[in-house]
């Protein structure tokens, strides 16, 4: 579903987020130059890209913990400058990096944090919901990094919020960690609420979202389902090759059955519709160019080549160009 | 799951309220620098000023043929010990501070002093005293003495009213300042502006919790010092808890405001100290500051410190009321006045 243009009155009710025209500037740097989003009730959207691209600070601006330089956000119908107690009464917030007070135990967190709502949930739920039972009277320092970041979306969960906000949700964590937390997220999910999370994890990103707005220097750059992004790619599957010595990417582009061809820190990333059509003209060509073959791997395409088919630059590219911009 | 039970949430002010004690509670560091501290300092100043039999000032008599009706006629004297030394060591026992005054035998003996080292003028005139005496100077006046150093006028009495002041002001600004400054470095802070927490409930709990333990660490100093130096509160309860109030809630002020936009421990423990060293040099703890230049003292005196611990002083020591501690209690309240004000204003959350 296309979000332009929108009627926004009969919309109201269905969006959760709006977002028009948003740009905030800190003195000389731009973190987010215009960006444009509308997310519906009931989905969970992805907004992905690499670090410096302005998800944090766009998602702290809905947030209401930072104020906007230009644009209009408004979050359940309602404005941070008119609404913010109705607001915050509403939504639920996992920040990136907050360390919860290590000598408080987790049902004493959870107490705390449902302590400032009018209506929570009762704890033991709370504690079900995030699969912290076992681990209620423990203290904060003595959970693990999934454990922790379990219990920080526990405090985010404990007024039963319309709408959930996660903030690289599973950064740092082992995939069992990770796996974990995406159960807790999807169990949200299927009652019907919304989340909104950033991440630079593409598998994250696919396994969860519904819908993801790829951001790339403080605007949206493409917008669409997982598999409609990854569609743009223009083709399904990615060989990975370097060669000894290095060859250069024209070689490599006009081989039959290579889409798009990018070469990186000595790394061809080829797009090809079949792996097993394109490879033995690829390595002829290698072969031809007088190299031969010294890493070669395989992989569905995926959203970090659908970032990289969009923003014509890698992720990584990307945050060593915007360096550590806030 | 269908839509989650929602119920009544527990009191926002009392879940505040028990994570401050808890954090408390928990750490037994801050315990020992709340109560260990300044229970250490005390007995360690205690014994070192305790008190003693007349002091003696010790003089150095050379020692040969000579000396004994020099020291006999230094002995003679209540006010004077004699301490003999070689002739070669004498120079080395002055400086080492051993006696104040050398005394050599001749005609006339030969007193010598660093006139430079204190009390060495005092120690002169009574050696020369000693020494006219014993030659038969007969004395017409005869003054009686009288000790003035009743319970109440030791070194101690001054001290331990000085100690309470000093661990509210370490309270007040490490207490209520670190605490802060850590949820702001954890990104707590920001994370608790994201819920409709009451600002006020916040801040209240902080300073319930400072309340509470400055009353808990009022009594429980000066009932040590009663039990160990007899040092007792002689003035009215009332004026030690207002006074008490005030020196709380100034020190919680300007812990607030030094928390109010440090971003880091760095930055914040240098404001501490940068607010807390000063008062514990200008205002009085350990000395009085009557030793300050008059220039200094209106400045010395407008300090919150320097206003507790008079305050305290005058309570505990001197027997006074709440009326006659009105001018202390004013200078703490204003500097709880403008310190809630600018913290609040220049309060930052993330």
């Amino acid at each position: 579903m296309p979000p332009s243009p929108p009627a926004p009155i009969l919309a109201a009710s269905a969006v959760a987020v709006s977002i028009r025209g948003l740009v905030r500037r800190f003195d000389a740097v731009v973190a987010v130059d215009g960006l444009d989003l509308e997310i519906a009730v009931g989905e969970c959207f992805g907004i992905l890209g690499p670090n410096g691209a302005g998800k944090t600070t766009t998602m702290e601006i809905v947030e209401g913990l930072q104020t906007a330089t230009s644009g209009e956000v408004t979050v359940l119908g309602r404005t941070w400058a008119r609404d913010a107690a109705a607001i915050r009464e509403r939504i639920g917030v996992q920040l990136q990096e907050t360390v919860l007070d290590p000598l408080q135990t987790v049902r004493e967190t959870l107490t705390l944090f449902a302590s400032f709502y009018r209506r929570c949930r009762r704890i033991d739920d709370v504690l079900a919901d995030v699969d912290l039972h076992e681990k209620a009277g423990a203290r904060v320092k003595h959970l693990s990094g999934g454990q922790r970041q379990r219990l920080a979306v526990g405090c985010a969960l404990v007024a039963d919020p319309e709408l959930l906000f996660l903030d690289e949700p599973t950064t740092g964590l082992d995939p069992a960690a990770r796996r974990a937390l995406w159960e807790v997220i999807g169990r949200f999910q299927a009652r019907g609420r919304t989340v909104v999370l950033t991440t630079h994890a593409m598998e994250e990103a696919e396994r969860l979202c519904d819908r993801i707005a790829i951001v790339d220097r403080g605007r949206v750059a493409a917008l669409g389902t997982p598999d409609e992004l990854v569609a743009r790619v223009g083709g399904e599957e990615i060989v990975e090759l370097a060669t000894d010595p290095p060859v250069a990417a024209a070689a490599l582009r006009g081989v039959a059955g290579v889409r798009a061809a990018h070469l990186e820190a000595g790394v061809h990333r080829l797009v090809v519709a079949r792996v097993a059509d394109a490879l033995p003209a690829v390595l002829a060509a290698v072969a031809a160019a007088g190299a031969r073959p010294v890493r070669l791997t395989t992989h569905r395409a995926t959203l970090e080549d659908a970032f990289l088919a969009v923003a014509g630059r890698s992720f990584s590219d990307a945050e060593a160009a915007a360096g550590r911009a806030p | 799951m269908n839509d989650a039970d929602l119920v009544a949430p527990p009191s926002q002010f009392r879940a505040l309220y028990l994570a401050r004690l808890r954090d408390f509670v928990r750490e037994p560091g801050v315990l020992f620098w709340v109560f260990g501290f300044p229970v250490l300092l005390a007995v360690a100043l205690g014994l070192a000023f305790r008190e003693k039999g007349p002091e003696r000032i010790p003089v150095l008599v050379v020692a040969g043929a000579a000396t004994d009706p020099l020291a006999a006629a230094v002995g003679a004297s209540s006010l004077l010990e004699v301490r003999r030394v070689p002739e070669a060591g004498a120079a080395d026992a002055l400086r080492r501070g051993e006696g104040l005054v050398i005394v050599r035998p001749g005609t006339p003996p030969v007193l010598a002093h660093d006139p430079s080292r204190p009390g060495a003028a005092v120690a002169v005139a009574l050696v020369i005293d000693a020494l006219e005496v014993a030659a038969g100077r007969r004395d017409t006046v005869a003054p009686r003495l009288e000790r003035a150093d009743a319970p109440g006028r030791r070194y101690i009495d001054f001290l331990a009213p000085g100690l309470v002041g000093m661990t509210l002001m370490g309270g007040g600004i490490w207490g209520v300042g670190y605490a802060l400054v850590s949820m702001r470095v954890r990104k707590l802070l920001k994370r608790l502006a994201a819920t409709p927490m009451s600002r006020g409930a916040f801040l209240g709990s902080f300073l319930l919790h400072r309340v509470v333990l400055a009353a808990v660490e009022i009594a429980f100093l000066l009932t040590f010092a009663w039990l160990a130096f007899g040092v007792a509160v002689t003035g009215s309860f009332l004026a030690l808890a207002v006074v008490g109030l005030g020196g709380t809630l100034a020190f919680g002020g300007l812990g607030l405001l030094i928390a109010s936009r440090a971003r880091n421990i760095e930055t914040a423990s240098g404001l501490m100290n940068l607010a807390s060293l000063p008062m514990w040099l200008l205002s009085g703890v350990f000395f009085s500051t009557a030793n300050f230049p008059e220039g200094m003292r209106p400045l010395v005196k407008a300090l919150p410190l320097t206003a507790l611990n008079d305050g305290l002083r005058a309570v505990v020591l001197d027997g006074a009321g709440l009326a006659a501690v009105g001018l202390d209690v004013g200078i703490l309240v204003a500097w709880t006045v403008v310190t809630f004000g600018l913290a609040l204003r220049w309060f930052r959350w993330a």
